[in-house]
């Protein structure tokens, strides 16, 4: 883990507000991280827990919300910049991939068109020299006949192909972050996999910091160094991608684990759902936002509990680079790798295929 | 959820041949004309062959616009099937009118993918739920009584029957949606893609309501999912589903542990599992077309096929890494691999079991 250099991408106390008619709703609050090149910070967390807004908020693109804290790509402070200095940095520095390649491209234009008119924008290039760069990108994502393709529209692609357009338009001006907010969500299983292989590809030739934003953890497993756990609005826990997995420390990704079905699990172990619903934001809990849902909150004891409720847990580190938001956090686990497997009527066979 | 039976009591993955199947599904084809000469018809479902016996979940599942969803959409006859016959409870259904379907659409329900718009947003939940009593002919009063119930047992609060489909979470929606289905009474239910717009924590808890309900009431249910980890958790049987048609069907534990199809064996090979040490070690079964990472590409070989022109032959030809001369010409016919075990595939070269 290159811990020694500066991270890429330096998020502190990122806070987004946004005026609802209903009141402010504090879609993020008080966010941290880093990214470093080369590295893929996994983002989870689930409908409203604020991993999209944090996305375009980096992006600049949050659109009327109030924004508070700092963002620092690359030594440069993003957050309170003129729209006309980020327009230069969005696309050039830092570029997004969303999850609907159709309504992100632009039906009435070829998808050339599209690629060339970044690099044009951003470089200032000739218009062929930009159209030889957009061909060059699309051969580039694994496009067939990149030239010809390039006079296509979108909807002459497949999902999974314009999802590869959307890459070549994002990394037509060599970012150094790419920001991928669910990309592969809308697409195929078999699909997904060549994506996610392309952006790891990418990644590695251009030493890329990658944002994935997932609801998926097996999405995360397979891509992410890190991962950021959120939940309403908050990070409930950040830590490299083997310890979440094998020790999570927050009561909410342990729950989030066990209410997977899993391919892997040859018992067909009975599914341990997480109680309740994600939380309203317009209506924040004072303490943690997971304790209502909580089975460590509701078996503590009174003055525990009465903290969870009432007090908000800060990041705390629990072990070398694993920090958690809870009061109560789960020990390390005894059983690295899998941690189904407390439950006391379920007994695993030693023997697994 | 206080279930701990791994397995139904009703069917763990036998099929019984010799009683009568609740639902037969023979040869179903259904064909959606082109657009007036400007496209070719599209052959959705091309001679689909399964049964569904009571008490028992079958899975079907594939990727997008292979079928599965029509095939769902003809059994509860909200479509007509184009050639071949389903039976339910031994009675020919599939070209009944609308008046002969009433009397038996209370034994068959469905629950649909997107809770929110499958709810009437103007209509109060008691009105939701009673709706199918009063058609089948209940009172009013009758109809309300019986919703109370239903609420209570989909995990809801029966007090909240005059509220409105918007003051409920998405799992909750969910929840009303089964207790409509199950209103009548059903024998059999039809779910599509009953989880995969709910998020990571609430799915766990549907699944585990829509087993219970399995298990209380004997029903049987005909799960539509893209998600293997959902329908490996759920479902007795499986049936893979490739461009129209069924690729392999069997019990589970068998498709899942040894596919003998090699689309059943990519896609399962695709999936992502939520554990970062397997997945550094796990290879993926990569199919024809792919774009090559190397940018060499193919053109024409490798096309994922489209059901308005399936490639001759077995339709998965040109995707499939183990294809041959005789695969091009002949159109394999879905058979027992080992007698008597339920399995079938259609592949000239299944995986040995």
């Amino acid at each position: 883990m290159p811990a020694d250099t500066e991270p890429l991408l330096s998020v502190r106390d990122l806070t987004v507000t946004f005026a609802t008619k209903d009141g402010p709703v504090r879609a993020v609050d008080a966010l941290s991280f880093d990214i470093h090149r080369g590295r893929t910070l996994g983002i989870v967390g689930e409908s409203g827990s604020g991993k999209s807004v944090t996305s375009l908020a980096v992006m600049g693109l949050h659109n009327g919300a109030e924004v508070t804290g700092s963002v620092v790509l690359d030594g440069r402070q993003l957050v309170g910049l003129a729209e006309r200095d980020l327009s230069r940095l969005r696309g050039r520095r830092m570029a997004m991939v969303f999850q609907d390649p159709l309504s992100s491209l632009h039906p009435y234009y070829t998808v050339g068109e599209q690629i060339a008119e970044h690099h044009r924008v951003h470089f200032g290039s000739r218009r062929s020299a930009a159209r030889s760069r957009a061909i060059d990108m699309l051969a580039e994502v694994g496009i067939p006949e990149p030239r010809r393709r390039a006079g296509a529209y979108p909807h002459q692609f497949s999902g999974g192909m314009r999802q590869r357009v959307m890459i070549a338009m994002a990394l037509v001006c060599e970012p150094d972050l790419l920001i991928a907010d669910e990309p592969t969500t809308a697409l195929d299983v078999t699909v997904q996999a060549q994506i996610l292989e392309l952006i790891a590809r990418l990644q590695e030739e251009r030493s890329l910091a990658v944002a994935m934003i997932t609801h998926d953890l097996g999405v995360v497993a397979r891509v992410a160094h890190d991962v950021l756990v959120m939940y309403g609005g908050r990070a409930a826990e950040q830590a490299p991608v083997d310890a979440v997995f094998a020790s999570p420390a927050h009561p909410y990704t342990r729950g989030l684990l066990d209410s997977l079905p899993r391919l892997d699990d040859p018992e067909d172990t009975p599914l341990r759902a997480v109680p309740g619903s994600p939380p309203s934001l317009l209506t924040p809990a004072p303490g943690c936002a997971f304790a209502p849902r909580c089975p460590r909150a509701a078996a503590a004891v009174e003055e525990d509990r009465e903290r969870c409720a009432h007090l908000r847990p800060r990041m705390a580190t629990t072990s070398g680079s694993h920090t958690v938001a809870c009061h109560l956090p789960l020990g390390p686990a005894t059983a690295p790798g899998r941690p189904r497997p407390e439950h006391p009527d379920q007994i695993r066979k030693a023997t697994s295929p | 959820m206080t279930s701990t039976s791994t397995s139904p009591p009703a069917a763990a993955g036998s099929p019984r041949q010799d009683a009568a199947p609740l639902l037969a599904v023979h040869d179903v084809t259904k064909t959606f004309p082109g657009k007036r000469g400007r496209t070719a018809p599209v052959r959705a479902v091309d001679g689909v062959r399964f049964e569904v016996a009571a008490g028992e979940t079958l899975g079907l599942v594939g990727e997008s616009g292979c079928g599965k969803t029509t095939t769902g959409r003809m059994i509860v006859r909200l479509l007509e099937p184009t050639s071949g016959s389903i039976t339910f409870g031994g009675r020919d259904i599939s070209h009944l009118g609308p008046r002969e379907l009433r009397p038996l659409r209370r034994h068959l329900q469905m629950v649909f993918q997107d809770p929110y718009s499958s709810l009437n947003p103007r209509q109060t939940v008691a009105r939701i739920i009673s709706d199918p009593l009063l058609v089948q002919g209940s009172s009013a009063a009758d109809a309300r009584c019986r919703a109370a119930e239903l609420m209570e047992l989909v995990g809801l609060i029966p007090e909240h029957l005059d509220r409105y489909p918007h003051e409920f979470s998405g799992g909750q929606a969910q929840r009303i949606g089964i207790a409509r289905a199950l209103a009548t009474r059903p024998r059999l239910i039809i779910a599509d893609e009953p989880v995969s717009a709910l998020d990571v924590s609430v799915q766990a808890q549907i699944v585990n309501l829509m087993e219970r309900l399995r298990n209380e009431l004997g029903l049987a249910y005909l799960f539509i999912a893209h998600d293997l980890s959902v329908v490996k958790r759920v479902c007795d049987r499986v049936a893979v589903m490739y461009l129209g048609r069924i690729v392999e069907i069997g019990p589970k534990h068998q498709v899942y542990t040894a596919p003998a199809h090699p689309y059943t064996r990519a896609l399962l090979s695709a999936v992502p599992l939520p554990d970062p040490v397997a997945e550094r070690t796990r290879e993926r079964i990569t199919l024809l077309g792919e774009p090559s990472p190397s940018s060499q590409l193919r053109s024409s070989r490798g096309d994922p096929g489209r059901p308005a022109a399936p490639p001759p032959g077995c339709t998965f030809h040109p995707r499939c890494p183990k294809a041959q001369a005789r695969c091009r010409t002949e159109a394999p016919v879905l058979t027992d691999t080992v007698p008597a075990t339920g399995r079938r595939v259609a592949c000239h070269f299944p995986e040995p079991a």
